[in-house]
């Protein structure tokens, strides 16, 4: 095949990009050097749209000891351990092959967690759906869950945690971000920069097939009518044998054999060599022969390409490359070296006697296109007029409590085995954070995503930073400290300047809400072109979709509370309510309207609010917490009923609010807690300058409204379970 | 008293039986690979968790044949004491050292939930310390853990008390239609079988994921106290 300009197109390199290439290379590239450069140059692995903005975001802090750059960033929890984690998404491969791409997203990020040395403990998720209406929505969650239980159950790495959400904009292009979490000895962590010129470069793990090949660049374009016609650009995923990498891997990270590690991701071998070897300045030269093979007859370019899962490239010491034999041959794992790092500063790929690629690693790295695209700021929000409560409180309660973004996740968690390892505290459900412990210390992690969509799509600034502000709330609410966040931004096409004016802003509010919370990013992931194309032309971008996954720290894993209520004690409101309903789950459930702006956040009453909970947690004061969000209190004071089984009487707020803003506004920096003595709770409130008052008395098997009506809990129960049994049966 | 793991590729919940084990005993279990043939001095071997072998071929089939259960065959002839757990008892019931099989789940779909067992007999070593008709709740986390077994071979379990334990609700009540109950819809509502000699029992629920207040209550921990109190006596 002759490279030309228009097959460079064909792989998604612009004319502009295409002229850099040859500028670079001082010649028309072979096949193998173009497929490279559109791979290492798509926005998936160039992050082109979006890195001038992503240079806003904190990143560092006293406990950060990596930051994004590396496969994963690294936080120190004490006692000689660091937590490692990153989140990313894997939405283009789900909507095509929805097990697979599933299955193979929660495989990818295991990697990179161990790849840096760190067992892996703890998956959570960030799943956005299409309305329950459509019939594809359904096939989609099933084969989602499937593919996340599947993939995850099998390697053994309990599922903690995870949010969903459904919107008719996900219809076609439903989101799936995969967070994992490990856990390594701190002066024990892998990098990925290669060490050492001479040193072998060492394949372990699958072999290499055709499947997946140019995934990084699929995944940089918007969808059309043939979207599912790219099935074979998705890769298939084996999680047996990503349970024996990960215990191989671990096993020869034991001794002192491997200098670095990467694994072979998005776009495979070609960007994990080029980025250990760029990374380590030095140059790398592979022999593809050498490469262990599924299938024969494979070209370079497709070797080079292939997305085949469950490998890693590593640079041993030159002198213990028999112990990792030694390993991989006790697990059965290919392991083969393929390479070696050079003094030349190039990428060179032999094949069968040929030289297929010959490319400088400067240029190409330094060199890739950054984009400064065109923006238009959001436009505001349709504002909120006047509205009336349609119904009777306990019937609206009722409604929002089997609407599909408030129901119960049961039918989805119960598929995911979250005990295994034997760490796991608080499940899902028990707690606003998923609590795992970390073993044989009496500390903890505390660890959540989240993202409120509707908010992003009226104001993405605000929305984003409530999304960083609703995770710190959630770790807090378990009585742990917030440490650090990973961001998934998942987004449209940033061609368009209404799509990069969402971006802008949500990283703006980002980086606004991580500075104001003390809260860095230490490490992400960016998919854009979540849009699909109609056959009319028309294209429908998702609502923006900056998810965030936070991690915190419980020194005494004995103080953490869950949300459960305890019998006989007080409930107290902490934080202000003015009853904001723009936005708000209310409004759009009840009345249908997805109007106002969304709810805004004082930093200064956040942290207020949030260190006082925290405190009070960790003192022993506060039996049960749980932040209000989605659905307001009454919403909030339901599920934790509903988590323990045991009642709530409401008192009247006398707040001179609508009794609908009251009940179900969305005012952010609150919490709901349990405690046993709610007077004393209050005044040390005060003392703190925190809002403060008791709405309620625990106890009994029903919530009853200062108006004397009552919601058994067993009603309560059947309103919020109904919802994914009835759209699955069948 | 000298315990032992058998891990296969595959295995995933070794980890957590050695925080049970480790509840019970002094010394801590030792981890035996696949790829050995013989188990040396022990006193409990313990088949756990996982996905053997990525339960390709059927549940606990690859791993009935490899190495290393020549000698857990050896050793149960001679009436050791042998806890299969989940993949675990697949593989017991793969080996023939337990009767019956673990078809998929009824509904079709892997589980993971708390589900309640009820004692069915106190006399063996693994369910000594309760009485007959406790009931305890405890984790579960399967694909495959439909309990069958032809109507002869059910008759004789029944008749000769090997049910160990069976799924019911809260209250202790056994409903085979149920899945509130019987979750994965085995026959008879069972979820743990022992051998003739008692000294091997087999069960899908996992005791082990409950035997630390951190955990959400020890519920399981009498399963392992009573091994050890029966091994050691």
């Amino acid at each position: 095949m002759t490279v030309t300009e228009s097959l460079a197109r064909e792989l998604g390199l612009t004319a502009e990009e295409y002229g850099r290439v040859l500028s670079i290379m001082g010649r028309t590239p072979s096949l193998t050097e173009l497929g490279i450069f559109s791979a290492m140059w798509s926005e998936h692995c160039s992050y082109k749209s979006s890195r001038k903005w992503l240079r806003q975001l904190p990143t560092t802090a006293p406990w950060v000891v990596h930051g994004p750059g590396e496969n994963a960033g690294v936080v120190d929890i004490g006692h000689g351990y660091v937590a490692i984690f990153k989140i990313e998404s894997h939405n283009h491969p789900s909507f095509i092959e929805p097990y697979q791409g599933a299955a193979t997203g929660v495989g990818g990020i295991l990697r990179d967690i161990f790849a840096m040395g760190a067992r892996p403990i703890a998956n959570l998720n960030a799943l956005r759906f299409g309305a329950p209406e459509n019939p594809m929505t359904r096939r989609i969650i099933d084969g989602v869950v499937r593919g996340i239980g599947g993939y995850g159950n099998c390697v053994g790495v309990p599922t903690v945690g995870g949010e969903i959400n459904f919107h008719q904009a996900y219809d076609t292009n439903p989101l799936v971000n995969a967070m994992t979490v490990g856990l390594a000895r701190k002066d024990k962590v892998f990098l990925s920069a290669a060490v050492g010129v001479g040193n072998p470069v060492v394949y372990v793990g699958s072999r290499t097939g055709r499947d997946g090949i140019h995934g990084a660049t699929m995944s940089s374009a918007e969808f059309d009518k043939e979207a599912l016609s790219k099935r074979p650009t998705v890769q298939v995923g084996d999680p047996f044998i990503e349970k024996l990498l990960i215990e191989a891997c671990l096993e020869l990270m034991a001794t002192d054999a491997i200098l670095s590690i990467q694994d072979m991701g998005a776009a495979g071998l070609t960007s994990s060599a080029v980025e250990m070897a760029s990374k380590g300045g030095v140059g790398i030269t592979l022999d593809l022969d050498a490469v262990p093979q599924r299938e024969t007859g494979m070209s370079a370019y497709e070797m080079m390409l292939s997305e085949s899962q469950e490998r890693m490239l590593m640079v041993l010491r030159p002198d213990r490359t028999d112990i990792a034999r030694q390993i991989f041959e006790k697990w059965e794992l290919d392991c083969a070296i393929i390479g070696h790092l050079t003094e030349t500063g190039h990428l060179i790929v032999k094949h069968r006697g040929v030289v297929e690629a010959d490319i400088p690693l400067t240029p190409l790295v330094d060199q890739a296109p950054v984009y400064d695209r065109p923006f238009v700021p959001q436009p505001p929000a349709a504002p909120l007029g006047k509205v009336y409560a349609p119904l009777s409180l306990d019937d609206m309660l009722l409604r929002l409590l089997e609407s599909p973004d408030l129901c119960s996740r049961a039918w989805v968690w119960n598929q995911y085995d979250s005990t295994v390892g034997g760490q796991t505290v608080f499940r899902p459900g028990m707690a606003d954070a998923a609590v795992v412990r970390v073993e044989e210390t009496s500390i903890g992690l505390a660890l959540t995503t989240d993202c409120t969509p509707r908010y992003c799509q009226a104001n993405a600034r605000v929305g984003a930073a409530q999304a960083v502000a609703e995770t710190w709330r959630n770790i807090t609410a378990t009585g742990a400290r917030p440490l650090a966040i990973t961001d998934n931004l998942n987004f449209g096409n940033p061609e368009k300047p209404e799509v990069m004016g969402q971006i802008v802003g949500a990283i703006e509010g980002m980086a606004e809400a991580c500075k104001a919370l003390d809260f860095p990013v230490v490490s992400g992931n960016v998919s854009l072109y979540n849009e699909t194309r109609h056959a009319d032309g028309s294209t429908r971008a998702i609502l923006p979709t900056p998810v965030i996954g936070g991690l915190g720290l419980l020194e005494d894993i004995h103080c953490a509370v869950g949300l459960g209520l305890h019998e006989g004690e007080d409930l107290v409101l902490i934080g202000a309510t003015q009853g904001v309903l723009g936005q708000s789950l209310w409004l759009r459930e009840i009345l249908g309207q997805e109007e106002g702006d969304p709810p805004c956040i004082d930093w200064h009453a956040e942290r207020r609010n949030g260190d006082f909970v925290r405190k009070s947690i960790q003192s022993g004061d506060i039996t049960a917490c749980h932040d209000i969000s989605d659905g307001g209190i009454l919403v909030a004071v339901a599920e934790m009923i509903m988590a323990s089984g045991v009642g709530c009487e409401l008192e009247s707020p006398d707040s001179g609010i609508r009794p609908e803003a009251f009940w179900f506004g969305e005012d952010q920096s609150r919490y709901l807690v349990c405690t046993e003595n709610g007077a004393y709770l209050c005044e040390q409130a005060a003392q703190a300058d925190v809002p403060a008052r008791i709405i309620g008395k625990t106890g009994g098997h029903a919530l009853i409204f200062p108006s004397g009506v009552t919601i058994s809990i067993t009603r309560l129960k059947s309103a919020h379970m109904s919802f994914f049994p009835a759209l699955m049966a069948g | 008293m000298k315990t032992a793991i058998i891990v296969f590729p595959g295995t995933n919940r070794e980890r957590d039986m050695i925080l049970a084990l480790r509840r019970v005993t002094q010394e801590p279990p030792r981890l035996i690979w696949h790829h050995e043939t013989e188990l040396g001095k022990v006193d409990l071997v313990v088949l756990p968790g996982g996905f053997s072998y990525g339960d390709y071929l059927r549940c606990g089939a690859m791993a009935a044949h490899s190495p290393i259960m020549g000698a857990v065959r050896d050793f149960a002839a001679q009436g050791g004491h042998i806890l299969g757990i989940c993949n675990g008892f697949q593989i017991l019931t793969e080996t023939r050292l337990l009767p019956g099989a673990l078809l998929q789940n009824a509904h079709l779909r892997f589980l993971s939930q708390d589900c309640h067992l009820r004692v069915e007999t106190q006399d063996s070593p693994f369910t000594c310390r309760w009485k007959k008709g406790d009931v305890f709740r405890t984790p579960l986390a399967h694909g495959d853990g439909h309990f069958t077994a032809d109507a002869q071979t059910l008759e004789r379990l029944e008749a000769e008390g090997r049910v160990a334990f069976r799924y019911v609700d809260a209250t202790g009540r056994a409903f085979d239609s149920d899945p509130q109950c019987n979750p994965n819809g085995s026959l008879n509502s069972i979820a743990g079988v022992l051998s003739d000699n008692r000294r091997i029992c087999g069960m899908m629920p996992h005791p082990e994921n409950l035997v630390d207040p951190l955990m959400g209550g020890v519920d399981g921990l009498p399963l392992f106290e009573g091994v050890v109190e029966a091994i050691v006596r």
